[in-house]
């Protein structure tokens, strides 16, 4: 069997059986829950309840503002009790909805149909998006803009991001092996309402149980193994190495006659087109060397990270990081007092001594950050430049193709922040770009 | 959890765990075989010029980050490497004193001047080697026979098909210290490279150049690529990281560009041998290379008719 797979990355070690033999647990809702209203990249949801109204399970909370937006769902049933700015775990403070749990379970009407596989695009496309459908592999782009591409964009391949690279998270994984009928009919859904001519799920052979178990649902879907190596799931990488197709640079994958979803995405598209529920709940991973009971736990949005830490037997030794997603992209939080949203996949605890800052010595031209990186950049390079200051030579260098991925900082053996710097030559070039054009 | 400081920081939350210092100590243990070797072959002259070398580099590396004002990079191991290589290139007869001033110099001049570890254009060990060849040019051309210590020519200077193949690998040859015993290096570079600190493209480049103009030539090209110093720096100079071109295809032009030098050097030049002046050019030229030899961005120049 050849593995297919994409060139550069690296191989970390991936501690994924700490949790990935767990099945996912359903966690009771708790009293209280914090609703962001930007729980997706574009413009935030509008409140569309007041402090004091009561609440349905379900029922619509705050509108989608414009096409790059989505709607907000209530979870539980219950009492708006204030209507406030609440840390967020993008490390900001964003406006959200605080709901008492009344723990009736309350559920508004859904339209629910027999036979969705019947429904045409159109109707696809609106269930997904008035259920508030967003990317959760934890970009959460809204799904129904990834579903519009423009009408003369022929999709050739729908593709389902199984690999799950990030090491730690479980998430997917599980999703795939205990609701692989689910993931594959939100699979066929997502892919025709897209008009995709093939359907492919890819999954790294460490998912071989998943591998199997959607392979008994698969009919006319390809499922297709990838090596293990990160990162896999990145959206380019994926696409390079199951279809030989380049994302062009700056472009959309739609560009190249692609579209990719994340496993989460399919499985909450398939209950709310099949079932009519807004995307309220989630699966997410609680792992790390500093929890007691690593996991896999369904889980209504709003549950504060604290909570979820707590479910999963609390901490143990000397906690260093409490981590939104994955430890190769996720992003540290200052505070466990965040809420689980749409986007995230996991909670990563890290101890004191794995996040100890690290020393930088002099990069000393050993080229394996260019080796391992997956865009095909020469991050010293763009590193270099953004220490002096020179954005246009970093934008020269490729700053603005990097992905993120963090290997370079990885295997740096000087221990340099590339992408730290990079991130930084990103953000100078794109405010100069905005400066410009304002 | 009771609220207790988390660490903020952006990602990756993880990193490899091989670090500078480790892929120096490999060099230094690479390098040992090799220091055997040429202790076999020439006894205590080969423990005393390598240790003088050694220290002085070490104690030059601490004494001159100190003047700048840095702090103290002895730690790092690269003035070890630095100091050994010096030591092992330089014939077993060497004055202690004139091993000492070329690890002065390949320190201070070599590497300090430009701003120390990752900062140096030219690889340090060569500069110090270059300074020792122009300005003690008979002491660090006299030769010495293996086990008598008697003076004698080297392969190079007797020409091809005097000294058998089998003594030209195992080294019982006259020569540098540690550049005699093709055998050693070669351990040296393999296990270098299953260490990952050694990327293939620069000596493949540099022999494969050599072996090939030696054939066109009409030069005996196995005897060329065993004698002298070529070896010794298909091992441990071309693949020096921090002057060499950062991009792969870089990495061959610039193996290929020594090799064709040492070439000429070897065949019209006036020098005894090439390496050490080739691989210094090829240094001048690293910048060069990597501004024509940057990589394809992924995603440019893609035909979206795929």
């Amino acid at each position: 069997m050849k593995k297919k797979t994409f060139w550069g990355g690296i191989h970390p070690e991936y501690h994924k059986q700490v949790s990935s033999e767990t099945s996912i647990q359903l966690l009771p809702a708790p009293e209280q829950l914090v609703i962001p209203l930007q729980q997706h990249v574009g413009s935030s949801a509008k409140p569309m309840v007041k402090k004091g109204d009561t609440v349905l399970a379900g029922q619509r909370i705050g509108e989608a503002q414009g096409f790059v937006s989505a709607h907000v769902h209530a979870p539980v049933s219950g009492t708006v009790v204030a209507i406030e700015a609440r840390p967020h775990s993008h490390g900001k403070m964003v406006q959200s909805i605080i709901l008492d749990n009344d723990g009736e379970e309350t559920w508004t009407d859904l339209e629910s149909h027999a036979d969705p596989i019947q429904l045409s695009r159109d109707q696809i496309k609106q269930a997904v998006t008035a259920a508030g459908i967003v990317g959760m592999g934890g970009a959460g782009f809204p799904t129904h803009v990834k579903l519009s591409p423009p009408a003369d964009a022929e999709i050739d391949y729908f593709i389902l991001n199984g690999s799950e690279c990030e090491p730690f998270l479980t998430a997917d994984h599980r999703m795939m092996v205990e609701f692989a009928a689910d993931v594959a009919l939100g699979t066929r859904l997502l892919a025709k309402a897209i008009g995709a001519k093939r359907v492919i799920i890819g999954i790294e052979t460490n998912k071989m149980d998943a591998i199997q178990s959607l392979r008994k649902h698969a009919g006319n879907i390809d499922i297709v193994p990838l090596a293990v190596k990160y990162p896999q799931g990145g959206e380019k990488q994926l696409i390079k190495a199951l279809t030989g197709r380049e994302v062009p640079s700056n472009g959309l994958p739609y560009e190249c006659g692609v579209v990719v979803q994340n496993v989460g995405t399919a499985l909450a598209a398939a209950h709310a087109v099949r079932d009519g529920l807004p995307l309220t709940h989630r699966v997410i991973t609680v792992t790390g060397e500093c929890v007691q009971r690593p996991g896999n736990f369904l889980v209504p949005i709003g549950t504060s990270f604290q909570q979820m830490i707590e479910a999963a037997g609390g901490t143990k030794g000397t906690v260093g990081k409490v981590i939104s997603g994955g430890p190769m992209m996720g992003t540290a939080q200052i505070t466990t007092d965040v809420p689980v949203i749409k986007e995230t996949s996991g909670i990563l605890v890290l101890s004191q001594e794995q996040c100890a800052p690290t020393h930088p010595l002099a990069c000393i031209k050993c080229s394996r950050c260019g080796d391992v990186c997956p865009a095909y950049l020469l991050p010293m390079r763009i590193e270099r430049a953004a220490i002096l200051g020179r954005w246009d030579e970093a934008e020269d260098y490729g700053a603005m193709d990097c992905i993120e991925c963090g290997c370079c900082s990885y295997i740096c053996p000087s221990k340099r922040y590339l992408l730290h710097y990079i991130r930084l030559a990103k953000n100078q070039i794109m405010s100069a770009k905005q400066t410009r054009s304002s | 959890m009771e609220q207790q400081q988390l660490i903020l920081a952006s990602s990756p939350h993880v990193r490899d765990t091989d670090s500078t210092q480790k892929i120096m100590l490999t060099v230094v243990v690479a390098l040992l075989p090799v220091w055997g070797a040429s202790i076999y072959f020439f006894g205590l002259d080969a423990v005393r010029l390598v240790l003088w070398a050694a220290a002085a580099a070490v104690v030059a590396e601490a004494i001159f980050q100190r003047l700048r004002g840095k702090p103290s990079s002895t730690h790092d191991g690269s003035a070890l490497v630095t100091g050994m290589l010096l030591g092992l290139s330089v014939p077993p007869t060497l004055p202690s004193w004139m091993v000492v001033l070329g690890a002065i110099v390949a320190i201070g001049l070599g590497k300090q001047v430009f701003g120390g570890l990752g900062h140096n254009p030219f690889n340090p060990a060569l500069v110090g080697r270059a300074f020792l060849t122009t300005s003690f040019a008979v002491p660090m051309t006299t030769w010495a026979r293996p086990f008598d210590g008697i003076s004698g020519a080297t392969p190079l200077a007797l020409g091809s098909g005097v000294v058998p193949y089998s003594d030209l690998f195992f080294g019982s040859i006259a020569g540098s210290l540690g550049e005699t015993s093709v055998l050693a290096i070669l351990l040296a570079g393999i296990f270098m490279f299953y260490r990952g600190v050694l990327d293939f493209r620069m000596p493949l480049g540099f022999l494969a150049t050599t072996i090939g103009l030696m054939f066109v030539l009409g030069h005996d090209p196995l005897f060329h690529i065993m004698s002298g110093s070529i070896m010794f720096a298909a091992v441990f100079m071309v693949t020096c990281m921090v002057t060499t071109p950062v991009t792969r295809r870089g990495r061959v032009i610039y193996g290929i560009g020594v090799g064709i030098i040492v070439t000429v050097i070897r065949l019209w030049g006036n020098l005894p041998e090439g390496v050490t002046f080739a691989i210094l050019l090829m240094n001048a030229a690293t910048p060069l290379i990597n501004r024509w030899t940057r990589p394809r961005i992924f995603g440019q120049g893609v035909t979206l008719d795929a």
